[in-house]
């Protein structure tokens, strides 16, 4: 698994591989906890170029309702398709309603796409940013894979499709869900597999380049920051000096460039001023 | 764990059993022991069954350390080792923690339980054992016996009069009886919440056209439109943060404090969060959901392993910060009287953190109450800038001034 997502430039440790492999084995959900930009959302992109299926996402927010991630009828159409019937003047009711109701007047939202679309995977990305009301219905879609619809009956999965649900922890998600799911922690990488990526994800890198930013990054995040950068920040910067054609890390370039990995002005000042970026 | 490093390795004959769970009832299952590996090929049947007692002896010894790996999670356990070789205790370890945990707060014990129980490797002792009772003189009972002596006199007024003074009486000089007469008028407080409004709908009279419900409805009346459908935004009650100084300094606060966000726990359970702060800070939100208030003091001071310390609430509020456990959009209250060991200028930088997140940012000190107070403690001047509203904590009347407070917007 690990050899399958390095060929796609994604370095997993076991821990990770284990966690997809078992996945695909048992149809569970993946729920995938961390920091910010540890490489959550790339993981199920990832997923997604390795089994050649298409990424299906639901970007989860506040409010996010049944008509946004499961399915929508097609109003207007239906509309449209009645005052068609008035006018050709048919008159068979029972009929016109069973044609009011079809499937070509149901929008697929991200769920329901997913289980229509097989092979898939669907990316349920930042849930703990969604509200108590969304995981409960995620839940049951989650559980058995099917999403029933009052006027049209129950739409199930014949193979499920793998899921990959993302959290930052901006507040605890519901144990029922996480229950359901295989749960993996996500950690920022330690410093030579955080070199490996680096040289995996951008090849001009040079590998002297590599380490400098790494440990730079290493000893940012150990800074006690408000926010501490991620592989996602450490990349940026490292693409950001590439194209400034930096050979290696100096001090200076390393401040000018550093609002490709630090989002925070208080960080910013902080780190310039205790002197961070020295020895590079 | 932390580096992400494999777990220690499994003997090969399997060492014995080691419960770190005393205490817990039953044991680990009788019979083969902890042996994941034992007899996997061959006899599958027996192997199977072998590696079920083994896993749910593992199981229970995680729940014993408080990871919450129940039964559908032990099922799921067993489901995932078809999968992988149970032989390899690397594989092992990460079909265990995949399906066993539910949150970083596991991962540790998770892998304390995972060397002691695999590895035959001695549990440390409950670091929790000692700190267990170390303040019974904050729990008083209800219903002791001055204080029912006094309730059958028959003058009624004088009852309420007394109940008056009581209510602006500093409950640090309070009696054993007066404080808990003053314990139960706290469980009684009716703390309301302010609202907000939410990003759902809900129908309504007036308000924006609802266009799903109003064209559902033509549809169903064939094609006509009778009436038009309305929908406005539902409101949610807000949420209030509350962090408890439980250092030495507010020892003789930290009870009624305490007390008082049981009274806002229960009245809005999924929308508060309490937190105590003392050298660290823990989370006992979960311990206040418990209906007795007693019951729920008893439980906090059993989680809480830091009363009557230093405080250093610059670090405790970065850690809270950091976490992000919720501040956004909250109300925070923080309940201290600002004897900040740790440095004025670390809490200050917090404190200008927090007041970026917070909805509002209420700070209560018990020292306020009493005439001539000035705030010039160096935590206090570091936090004031950065406070909505600086309120009294010293009394009954003055929760319920703050409670009144955290019911408008």
């Amino acid at each position: 698994m690990a050899e399958l997502l390095d060929a796609r430039a994604y370095l997993a440790d076991p821990g990770l591989a284990t966690a997809c492999f078992l996945a695909l084995k048992m149809g569970r959900p993946l729920f995938l906890e961390g920091e910010a930009g540890v490489g959550k959302t790339e993981l199920a992109k990832t997923l997604a170029a390795v089994l050649g299926a298409p990424l299906i996402r639901l970007q989860c927010y506040e409010g996010l309702d049944a008509a946004q991630a499961l399915y929508d009828w097609d109003f207007p159409r239906q509309l449209l398709h009645l005052k068609a019937a008035e006018a050709t003047g048919a008159t068979d009711a029972a009929r016109l309603e069973g044609e009011l109701y079809d499937r070509r007047f149901l929008i697929a939202r991200p769920l329901l796409k997913a289980l229509e679309t097989r092979p898939s995977v669907l990316l349920v990305d930042e849930v703990d940013r969604a509200d108590d009301e969304f995981e409960a219905f995620l839940l049951e879609v989650l559980s058995d894979f099917t999403i029933s619809i009052p006027e049209l009956g129950t739409i199930s999965a014949p193979t499920p499709p793998v899921v990959v649900v993302t959290s930052n922890r901006t507040r605890d998600v519901h144990d029922a869900l996480k229950r359901r799911c295989l749960y993996h922690w996500l950690e920022h990488p330690p410093f030579d597999r955080e070199v490996a990526i680096l040289l995996r994800r951008l090849p001009a890198c040079t590998e002297a380049l590599a380490t400098q930013v790494a440990r730079a990054a290493g000893r940012l995040r150990d800074a006690g920051l408000v926010k501490p950068p991620g592989v996602a920040e450490t990349l940026d910067w490292a693409e950001a000096l590439l194209t400034l054609g930096a050979r290696d890390l100096d001090p200076d370039l390393a401040a000018t460039t550093l609002g490709a990995v630090l989002k925070y002005r208080e960080d910013q000042e902080a780190v310039l001023q205790n002197g961070l970026l020295r020895h590079g | 764990m932390a580096d992400g490093t494999t777990p220690h390795a499994i003997p090969p004959n399997g060492a014995p059993a080691a419960p770190p769970a005393r205490g817990h009832g039953a044991p680990p299952p009788s019979g083969a022991g902890p042996r994941p590996a034992a007899g996997a090929e061959g006899r599958a049947a027996e192997g199977e069954a072998a590696v079920a007692a083994t896993m749910t002896g593992f199981a229970r010894t995680l729940r014993a350390a408080g990871v919450a790996a129940d039964h559908e999670r032990t099922r799921n356990l067993l489901l995932a080792l078809r999968h992988v070789d149970a032989a390899d205790p690397g594989q092992v370890y990460w079909a265990g923690r995949l399906t066993l945990c539910a949150g970083p707060d596991d991962l540790p014990r998770y892998d304390r339980c995972f060397a002691a129980y695999f590895g035959g490797e001695r549990p440390r002792p409950s670091r929790r054992a000692p700190t267990t009772i170390t303040i019974t003189r904050h729990t008083v009972s209800p219903d002791s016996a001055e204080g029912r002596d006094d309730d059958s006199g028959e003058a009624v007024p004088a009852t309420a009069t007394r109940a008056e003074v009581l209510r602006h009486r500093d409950v640090a000089r309070l009696t054993a009886a007066e404080r808990a007469e003053v314990n139960r008028m706290l469980a009684l407080l009716r703390a309301r919440r302010e609202q907000r409004r939410s990003r759902r709908y809900v129908p309504a009279r007036a308000g924006r056209l609802d266009v799903r419900r109003t064209t559902r409805e033509t549809l169903r009346r064939g094609g006509e439109t009778a009436r038009l459908y309305r929908r406005a935004r539902r409101e949610r009650p807000r949420r209030v943060v509350l962090i408890v100084d439980v250092s030495g300094s507010m020892a003789a606060y930290a009870d009624t404090l305490l007390r008082f966000a049981h009274a806002l726990v229960r009245r809005e359970p999924r929308a508060t969060e309490v937190f105590s702060a003392g050298t660290r800070l823990t989370r006992v939100t979960a311990e206040l959901r418990h209906r007795d208030p007693d019951t729920a003091m008893r439980l906090v001071s059993a989680a809480v392993p830091d009363w009557s310390g230093g405080t250093r609430l610059g670090d405790e509020l970065k850690a809270f910060l950091d976490r992000r456990s919720g501040a956004r959009g909250a109300v925070v209250v923080i309940a201290s009287d600002g004897w900040e060991r740790g440095d004025p200028a670390l809490l200050g930088r917090q404190m200008a953190r927090l007041s970026r997140l917070a909805r509002r940012v209420v700070w209560v000190n018990p020292h306020k109450g009493r005439d001539g107070y000035q705030p010039l403690t160096g935590g206090m001047r570091a936090a004031l800038p950065h406070v909505d509203s600086f309120v009294a904590g010293h009394s009954l009347a003055a929760f319920e001034e703050l409670a009144e407070r955290l019911a408008h917007a």
